[in-house]
């Protein structure tokens, strides 16, 4: 089953297409990454699936149901350019916000205590947000994103401004609420942080989408057969290089890639007859930022 | 539209407002302080001379013999001295000053008594002091021309013009309904205008203020941009009534408690416009009927249908304005200073609406004042202006249809210009912009 399904959306504004044809699929309790370059269509995409703004054609389906008004409860987004109301008490904030979501005051309140305890900032709740450093805004505004346990959590570049600490203190609970079934969509230009977090992505440039799936299948689909061995002593010379081609070589290791119709083995079985002693071994596969440059490269030509 | 949603934004909207410091100032301070000002010119004008004086007269014209010599704050001796000796006295202190009063023709029409001293007379001494002798030559000349008083008293006649109507015969018009209404009319059209405007740019500051905050993205992805704009402008009209009731009421007790500390009377003011005595008496009797007409008048207007319509184009006024006020916010980049050439032609009308207004004051069936009141942007302002004065009711009904008709257009377009300018960051948008705004389907 899938949480939201994109079938042939389109946006255009006056002057361009922000958004043509788009269609994924996002499965119900997965961390999806939304990756593109700034100015892909990825914001235009999302305002539509928040409702903020209407597809010009095309469907999008929230749980399998079109879009409606009861959506938005259902939904919590942080938008890419965070907001706050400065000379507000950041608990009156939350309460708003989270009673704008349709929560009664008694709930919001009270989930809005479990998230101040858990973040430990139960004191702010008379601060005034103009007060508070960059940083601990940003928590506020992840609180009042979730606050309201929605079934889809979007992030537009939620670590954008954080530091280390903070990141991993917003990851994990993204992890957590993702665990207690939560589906995400992680919309990123940053593709490092997507391959250590999503299962599936999607990468749209241009307002076309160029690739989805599963991150695992999309590297394999795009590896070149490059291995890095590192080893004591030094790459013997008298090895036959028929199989094989050296693309980089230092004092203790080499970075080889397997030519066509021949495998690994056949290398590391010459090394290990040699008495080399093997230290490691690995796969190397292409990084999603290479596969992006690759891909967009392609559609280019 | 969910009303429930709306509420929770009118009731943000107006709580951080009213709880804010500046409402407190502008609400409690500034009718104190306008109403400090006026207990201290009071002040000023009743207890303007406290210190007692001496004066002495000499009396060249023989007049002062009956006048009573005892004035408020002031105290008169007759002396049949020299000046210079009188001047000795004045030196070791007996007296403040001396008055000399040079020798008096019945047929004079301009007569200059003679202060004598450093130290000036205050504008209540001096002028109390020339009523006094104006009595006093006015009985000289009487006597003198052989008139007869009583003959004299009946010589002023006192016109007023009596208004009848023709038509309709119940009507009861007093000379002075004209001048009441025009009054009532004129301020009421001066508050609609300034609560207009005031609270109006509120609403732009408002609303632009959630455009460069960027909350608003967070905002209208709970709500529909529309619930957010209706809530916004419905939220800051109350703040605006709150504000309005607080000062009424404050400047009534206020007033209430002034009057009774400082002892401030209508009359101790008229008391400075009217030096003379006699003339002060009339005039104050004056005054009182007066007022009790002019109170007459108030009560005898129609209320009942006045005090409707008043709330009637207060909301119609406001909401029009506010919503036009709301899209010019959104559509206003980071800076609303830019966005000046989109304010002023909202401020236009509502501008040109003020001056047919205070127009409408003077003559309240003039060319100008009819369309003005009918034309529905100008309409909410002109046309409680009017209202006092009875304008005819095809005029009052076509007013209130095309302004309710154009509330419901310009609060549409508005909210269409609202719902795609909050999202466009950056610069303000074109005049092209925002016309193609308004038709965009998305």
């Amino acid at each position: 089953m899938n949480i939201l399904s994109l079938r042939n959306v389109v946006k255009r504004y006056s002057n361009h297409t922000a958004v043509n044809d788009v269609s994924f699929d996002v499965p119900k309790g997965k961390i999806f990454g939304m990756l593109g370059p700034n100015g892909a269509g990825k914001t235009s995409l999302i305002r539509m699936i928040t409702s903020i703004t209407k597809a010009d054609q095309g469907q999008i389906l929230i749980d399998g149901e079109p879009l409606s008004d009861y959506h938005p409860t259902q939904i919590g987004y942080l938008p890419e350019e965070r907001g706050l109301y400065k000379k507000m008490k950041v608990g009156e904030q939350l309460l708003y916000l989270a009673r704008l979501k349709n929560l009664s005051a008694r709930e919001a309140k009270d989930k809005l205590d479990a998230w101040l305890t858990k973040f430990e900032i139960t004191d702010w709740w008379e601060k005034k947000v103009g007060e508070l450093s960059k940083g601990m805004q940003q928590k506020v505004q992840f609180i009042a994103t979730v606050v309201h346990d929605p079934k889809l959590i979007i992030l537009d570049e939620p670590f954008s401004g954080l530091d280390p600490i903070n990141t991993n203190l917003i990851k994990d609970e993204i992890y957590e609420m993702n665990r207690k079934g939560t589906s995400v969509i992680f919309s990123t230009h940053r593709m490092e942080q997507v391959e250590q977090i999503c299962e599936e992505i999607a990468l749209i440039n241009r307002g076309k989408m160029i690739l989805k799936g599963n991150v695992a299948e999309i590297k394999d689909s795009f590896k070149e057969n490059k291995f890095e061995i590192t080893f004591d002593g030094s790459f013997p010379s008298d090895l036959s290089s028929d199989s094989y081609d050296v693309i980089h070589d230092d004092a203790h290791s080499v970075i080889i890639q397997i030519k066509d119709g021949h495998d690994s083995n056949e290398l590391l079985r010459g090394l290990i007859d040699r008495n080399i002693h093997i230290r490691s071994y690995n796969e190397i596969l292409p990084t999603l930022n290479e596969i992006f440059i690759k891909k967009v490269g392609e559609s280019h030509e | 539209m969910n009303s429930n949603r709306i509420n929770l934004i009118i009731g943000r909207e107006y709580w951080t407002r009213v709880k804010s410091k500046t409402f407190l100032l502008t609400t409690f301070l500034a009718p104190i302080g306008i109403i400090l000002i006026y207990a201290f010119l009071g002040f000023l004008m009743t207890r303007g001379s406290d210190n007692e004086k001496k004066i002495a007269i000499i009396d060249n014209a023989g007049i002062a013999q009956d006048i009573n010599l005892q004035r408020k704050n002031l105290t008169f001796e007759i002396k049949n001295e020299s000046l210079q000796s009188l001047i000795g006295a004045y030196e070791k202190g007996e007296y403040d000053g001396i008055i000399e009063l040079p020798p008096l023709d019945s047929t004079q029409q301009k007569y200059e008594i003679i202060y004598h001293s450093d130290k000036t007379l205050a504008l209540d001494e001096s002028s109390s002091i020339e009523s006094m002798f104006r009595r006093e030559i006015r009985d000289f000349k009487i006597q003198a021309f052989g008139i007869d008083q009583a003959q004299l008293d009946l010589i002023d006649t006192s016109v007023d013009i009596s208004p009848k109507t023709i038509k309709d015969k119940e009507k009861e018009i007093s000379s002075i309904t004209t001048t009441v209404s025009s009054i009532l009319g004129g301020v009421v059209g001066m508050l609609l205008f300034m609560v207009i405007l005031i609270f109006g740019s509120q609403v732009m500051r408002g609303v632009n203020e959630e455009k460069i905050n960027r909350i608003v993205e967070v905002l209208i992805s709970s709500v529909k941009p529309i619930e957010l704009m209706i809530g916004k402008v419905l939220g800051i009209g109350l703040v605006g009534l709150t504000q309005f009731a607080i000062w009424g009421i404050l400047i009534g007790v206020l007033s209430f408690i002034a009057s009774a500390v400082f002892g401030l009377e209508t009359s101790a003011m008229s008391e400075m416009a009217n030096n003379e005595m006699a003339q002060e008496v009339m005039a104050n009797e004056g005054v009182k009927t007066k007022v009790l007409q002019v109170m007459k008048e108030l009560m005898g207007m129609n209320w009942a249908m006045m005090i409707p319509m008043y709330i009637f184009y207060f909301f119609i006024g406001y909401l029009l304005y506010a919503s036009l006020f709301a899209a010019v916010g959104a559509a206003a980049g980071d800076d609303i200073n830019e966005a000046q050439s989109l304010t002023t032609i909202v401020m236009l009308p509502l501008i040109a609406g003020f001056y047919i207004a205070m127009s409408a004051v003077q003559a309240p069936d003039s060319t100008a004042a009819v369309w003005g009141s009918i034309f529905p942007l100008t309409g909410p302002v002109v046309m409680p202006t009017r209202l006092p004065s009875d304008p005819p009711m095809w005029q009052i009904g076509l007013s209130m249809l095309l302004s309710l008709l154009t509330v419901i257009a310009l609060i549409w377009i508005a909210a269409r210009i609202y719902r795609v300018g909050i999202l466009m960051y950056g610069k303000k948008a074109s005049f092209k912009e925002l016309g193609k705004w308004i038709f965009y389907k998305g």
